[in-house]
């Protein structure tokens, strides 16, 4: 657990990194991806990071920023105009259509709408991540009630999806993305639905599973939690990445003694940056 | 295990989609009756009309003293040298004499003697053909009277009216048949595929959460199609059911009863459901199978 924590430290900055350089810790990389959509509409625009295995990474924005256009591309639901996304060393690119299925079992998703089977009951959802990759049922047996217990789900075992609180429902999706212990953990908006309170407990969850060595990916707008979890944030503003920082709050802030020494040393130490000016800055300073 | 897992998946679908598996269950029923009832209708309309049909013959007569020499020519040149014939029938003077006497007893006792001359019968491969034969045997001369092509034949001579009304009405009844089988045939598969595509997409959201967690497309696919088979022939099961019911409660007493309704040739009813049944179960397995891979772009 210590390991990752230590591990957050050197992050890359859109443009810094060479092109060619690849970061041998890297789960995900993406470099100069631009997404423009057959309406013409843009979904990314020549964005560049890297985020290595076992970090917790926000990716922030408002709505259309280009956070759910990131992960649909990691789950190779659409295809990059521009640029190379790996993951886990493969190029997304390079993936055949009939091999998709097999990427994303690498893969937990977690969405804000749950996404879950409205004809299976908790137990069965959580199962079909596993059916699906062929496991045993003996197998099955054995680790959907773990999984469950773990998220606290195990009296719920065979209600049906529209049973449950809104929470509960995304237990059960966490539950599902994690039941196979995929290498990485994608959730577009899991607390967009939820209270306050409910989504602390998601977001906990996340984190349980983040301890336990998994990348977790999370696209949010839930600033009371970014600014909680002090975690890695990429900030994204019309499908550019505007900010990237390790140990962030959701809006932009100074930087802090520590990363202003770094500068001052010339390290090349996660630094504050706004990539694009914006007039609206100091509108943004009165508020805060 | 996969099997076992695609039935059992099939099955819970049906069960936790009572509605949509009614409706499919219920359209294909509806669908083979139609059918089931209106195929041996077809065949028998088409069995009549080709009976009536099969009637069109042309008569060749020859002159009152054709000697057997002229015969042989005359027949010689019909059966070889005509095309579209199908068969030539000689019919000797005493023959006609015999034919017409029993239907009209007392008109050929006052004649005496017998005034008919020697026929050939001659039937045309199809129907439609006999002016071909009609105009190689006595074809048309500058003025437009018709000249025959041999000294000792007196007249060829179709019943004009008869034969024109009959190819008329059969043809007719030929195409209405082909017409309302074909539209038959396009609503019974639009009816099935809008039943098949309505509970599909009502479930788009399932396929596409099952293609996120990694499912792959014939791992979806397979339960979808055991389910639309299912349902395909057990609709199909109960219409074959009904069919026969129909066809022992009904058909078979009449037919006992009337020759006219067992005459015209239709095709035997196992073929028939055998028939129906393939096609019900073919038609919801390929609907189901197509219309899913919509959803599974996903």
């Amino acid at each position: 657990m210590a390991a990752t924590e230590t591990q957050r430290q050197p992050i890359a900055l859109p443009g810094r990194e060479s092109a060619g350089e690849a970061d041998p810790n890297a789960v995900i990389q993406f470099r100069g991806v631009s997404k423009t959509y057959e309406s013409g509409d843009v979904g990314l625009e020549d964005a560049t990071f890297s985020i290595s295995g076992g970090e917790f990474v926000f990716i922030v924005g408002q709505t259309g920023s280009g956070k759910s256009t990131i992960m649909r591309l990691l789950l190779k639901e659409h295809e990059a105009t521009k640029g190379r996304i790996v993951v886990a060393g493969r190029e997304l690119s390079e993936i055949e259509h009939k091999k998709v299925p097999y990427y994303r079992r690498n893969l937990g998703v977690v969405f804000q709408d749950f996404k879950l089977l409205p004809n299976r009951t908790v137990y069965d959802n959580v199962a079909y991540a596993l059916q699906v990759t062929g496991r045993s049922r003996k197998e099955i047996r054995a680790k959907v009630p773990d999984i469950l217990r773990l998220t606290g789900l195990a009296t719920k075992l065979h209600n049906y999806p529209d049973q449950l609180s809104g929470g509960e429902q995304q237990r059960v999706s966490v539950a599902r993305a994690f039941v196979n212990h995929p290498p990485l953990l994608l959730a577009d908006e899991p607390t967009g639905n939820l209270d306050p309170e409910t989504s602390i407990g998601i977001m906990q969850l996340l984190y349980r599973i983040n301890r336990t060595g998994t990348t977790v990916l999370v696209a949010t707008h839930d600033s009371h939690m970014v600014d909680r979890m002090r975690r890695r944030v990429i900030e994204l503003e019309r499908g550019r990445i505007v900010r990237d920082e390790a140990d962030a709050m959701y809006g932009r802030r100074e930087p802090s003694t520590a990363e202003f020494g770094a500068l001052m040393r010339g390290e090349p130490a996660p630094e504050p940056q706004r990539l694009a000016k914006d007039p609206f800055d100091e509108v943004d300073e009165a508020w805060r | 295990m996969r099997p076992a897992f695609f039935f059992k998946e099939a099955l819970r679908s049906i069960r936790r989609n009572p509605i949509p598996s009614f409706a499919a269950i219920a359209s294909m029923l509806v669908t083979l009756l139609v059918l089931g009832v209106f195929i041996p209708m077809v065949q028998a309309t088409t069995g009549a009309a080709n009976t009536v049909r099969g009637r069109v013959l042309l008569d060749v007569y020859m002159q009152r003293d054709a000697t057997s020499s002229d015969l042989e020519r005359v027949r010689r040149r019909i059966a070889d040298d005509t095309p579209h014939v199908k068969k030539v029938e000689f019919v000797s003077k005493a023959q006609a004499y015999r034919e017409e006497s029993k239907n009209n007893p007392e008109a050929y006792r006052l004649l005496g003697s017998n005034p008919l001359p020697d026929t050939f019968r001659v039937t045309p491969d199809d129907p439609d053909n006999i002016g071909g034969i009609l105009d190689s045997l006595a074809p048309r001369n500058t003025q437009g009277h018709r000249q025959v092509v041999d000294q000792s034949i007196d007249i060829v001579r179709n019943k004009k009216n008869e034969t024109d009304k009959i190819l008329t009405v059969t043809k007719l009844v030929k195409w209405a048949m082909v017409i309302l089988t074909s539209l038959l045939v396009i609503a019974s598969i639009l009816l099935v595929s809008n039943t098949i595509r309505l509970s599909l997409f009502a479930r788009r959201r399932e396929v596409e959460v099952m293609k996120l967690v990694g499912a792959t497309d014939w791992f979806i696919r397979w339960p979808f199609m055991i389910e639309g088979v299912a349902l395909g022939a057990l609709g199909g099961l109960v219409a074959v059911l009904m069919l026969a019911v129909g066809k022992i409660a009904l058909i078979d007493p009449l037919s006992k009863d009337f020759a006219l309704i067992a005459a015209p040739r239709t095709m035997p009813f196992f073929a028939l459901t055998a028939l129906l049944l393939v096609a019900s179960i073919a038609v919801s397995a390929a609907g189901s199978g197509l219309s899913l891979r919509r959803f599974l772009r996903v």
